[in-house]
């Protein structure tokens, strides 16, 4: 491959250095384009508590194209589909090359806040959130309990 | 020529009556010929334009905006853009509303407002500054960014243009590279910024590409490989020919189809594509097998059917799709079928059936002659041998040329014979459709005698004879 570009190599530091709370990417020691990302579950949402884990990979034209990012952990989310595929403006039409990766990360944090329901990829997540959300938040966090918090499986 | 285009132009004055609400339109005969004579000397004024000659209508359209707004050019050019190249628009709206929200639904920085600009990038001390695409930090003279203040080095514009241009063909709606900045990018900082002289083509094509589509009065030539764009000074149903030698209709850009309106056309070749007379024929020659809804044709006489499906096997009777049991026993009342539904059920499927031996009649002929049509563009290579072979006869250059102009007309006449049957298809059944039927036999007959002469080989004995007729035939 290449020789990695000097702007990965300098946010991968800069990740190192200044870490954002609640937020870890770490570089594969194989591939330094694909980075094992773990999200805490935000303060106040039904995910709280939980470590979800996230892949995360810089395309060859990054950044001029936005970063692949996929959930591994298991979340009930209604903008967040069953293979982990996130619906999320910024990493398609909305990409821009002056965004990074703790920008994504710290967006996707922000998803976890403030699902939304009216922009759905999981159909059926979307469909109880707004029919009923007490139910459905009831659902999040027993997934997150399930699925986010079992230590053994991290 | 003119006997047979005659024959046919009187038959084709109903395309341009008003009648068009209506799918089954009849034909207005006995319109007054003034109005067909009109029709056909009255002129159509258009103009084939070059790439060079549609840039060149494009910074005419600019500088007329400029000598009353008096704006940069380049936010003159995405202003025109913004609303389609519609100068009245423009000026309309630049005088009525607001001009703060003006520029910004357009995109572009309020260029009044410049002075006032808060963003404007602040040098930190070391005299050097980071781009936040590649993370780097430059001298200010490598910088640069437009009005709304976002700066980043000049490769990374190069960059970021080139993926927007090449990737995503995207040209006279790049957007700053800043997140949520949605101030466009215009066309001298694009071309300042590329290095790439292939991308800096691109982007022209992309630029005029917009420029053609969104204006009316401008259509490309939807020739293989032509370049060129007509001017029209009114939207009409009429044909115009291309620099390169396509005819073509202005409005609707498919091949110029004489007398099926557009719309027709439109719908007939819909509903050629599309598989409604298939659907029809199943309708009107199948059954469905009561137990599984397999679809059967039935191919022999015997009543007794049994589904050949092979997880199904079920046996029923063809007339009453009832199971088969009883109709070998004394209680067999098929025979007793409520007559009324009976004979509802055999009047559908008699309409299907003869809707789609109608469509399939026009549709034959149509397709027959534009198979035709191909196959004469194969004869322009033989009568090219053929013309040098009668020039070696001791005929002139001059006294040759009939031949290839003959072959044009035949080429005309099959194209206007291919869109007759889908006029006639949309016709209703009259006298006038009589009439229009007998032209075209009229029209089928002197074509296919062209046609013949033009293959029959030519001998020295014969030449004069063949021009003779020939010519008589294009007449």
């Amino acid at each position: 491959m290449a020789a990695l570009p000097r702007r990965i190599i300098k946010e991968a530091q800069r990740l190192q250095l200044e870490p954002v709370p609640g937020i870890s990417a770490v570089p594969d020691e194989q591939n330094a384009r694909y980075f094992h990302v773990i999200v805490t579950g935000p303060a106040d949402s039904p995910f709280e508590g939980g470590l979800f884990k996230l892949e995360l990979f810089l395309p060859e034209d990054y950044p001029m194209s936005a970063p692949k990012v996929r959930f591994i952990t298991k979340i009930y989310h209604p903008n967040i589909d069953r293979l982990g595929r996130i619906c999320l403006d910024i990493l398609k039409d909305k990409w821009s090359p002056a965004l990074q990766i703790r920008t994504v990360l710290l967006s996707i944090q922000a998803l976890l806040s403030a699902p939304n329901p009216d922009d759905p990829l999981a159909n059926d997540v979307a469909d109880l959130w707004k029919a009923n959300e007490a139910e459905a938040i009831r659902n999040a966090r027993e997934w997150t309990q399930r699925y986010a918090m079992d230590t053994t499986s991290m | 020529m003119d006997s047979d285009e005659e024959s046919f132009g009187k038959s084709d004055s109903g395309h341009n009556s008003p009648t068009d609400d209506e799918d089954d339109f009849p034909m207005e005969m006995d319109q007054p010929p003034v109005k067909e004579k009109a029709m056909e000397t009255d002129e159509y004024p258009y103009e084939t334009l070059t790439t060079e000659n549609i840039v060149q209508t494009m910074i005419d359209c600019i500088d007329d905006i400029n000598s009353v707004l008096n704006l940069p050019k380049t936010t003159t050019r995405i202003l025109l853009n913004h609303f389609k190249w519609d100068k009245e628009k423009l000026l309309e709206r630049y005088f009525e509303s607001n001009q703060e929200k003006f520029f910004r639904d357009a995109h572009v920085v309020n260029p009044f407002n410049k002075p006032k600009l808060k963003n404007k990038p602040k040098v930190p001390s070391s005299g050097l500054e980071e781009c936040e695409i590649c993370l780097s930090t430059f001298p200010p003279n490598m910088m640069t960014g437009l009005e709304c203040g976002h700066r980043f080095c000049t490769n990374c514009w190069g960059e970021y243009l080139t993926t927007k241009i090449m990737e995503e063909g995207l040209g006279q709606t790049i957007a700053c590279a800043a997140h949520n900045c949605d101030i466009l990018v215009d066309d001298v900082t694009v071309t300042k910024l590329v290095p790439d002289l292939r991308v800096k083509v691109k982007y022209q094509l992309l630029i005029t590409n917009s420029f053609v589509e969104c204006n009316r009065l401008l259509r490309w030539c939807p020739s293989v490989d032509c370049t060129c764009a007509i001017k029209v000074q009114y939207v009409e149903y009429r044909p115009v020919q291309c620099r390169c030698g396509h005819i073509f209709c202005f409005q609707c850009g498919e091949n110029w189809h004489d007398p099926v309106q557009c719309r027709i056309l439109k719908k007939w070749i819909k509903k050629c594509d599309d598989d409604s007379e298939t659907s029809n024929w199943i309708a009107a020659n199948t059954k469905e097998c009561p137990n599984c809804n397999v679809t059967i044709e039935k191919n022999g006489g015997c009543n007794h059917m049994v589904c050949k499906n092979q997880s199904c096997k079920y046996d029923f009777c063809w007339v009453c799709l009832g199971p088969w049991e009883p109709h070998g026993s004394s209680w067999y009342n098929c025979n007793r079928y409520d007559e009324d539904e009976a004979k509802a059920a055999r009047d559908a499927q008699e309409r299907l059936r003869s809707s789609l031996a109608r469509y399939l009649h026009y549709y034959n002929r149509y397709m027959n002659h534009m198979q035709s049509l191909k196959f004469e563009h194969k004869l322009y290579a033989s009568v090219k041998e053929k013309m040098e072979e009668m020039q070696q006869h001791n005929m002139s250059w001059i006294e040759v040329q009939f031949l290839k102009k003959a072959v044009d007309i035949l080429c005309q006449c099959r194209q206007t014979l291919m869109y007759t049957y889908v006029f006639a298809y949309y016709l209703k059944k009259n006298n006038q459709l009589l009439i229009f039927e007998d032209n075209q036999k009229d029209l089928e007959s002197a074509t296919e005698t062209l046609s013949e002469y033009l293959e029959r080989d030519i001998t020295s004995e014969n030449l004069a004879d063949i021009k003779q007729k020939v010519q008589d035939k294009y007449r």
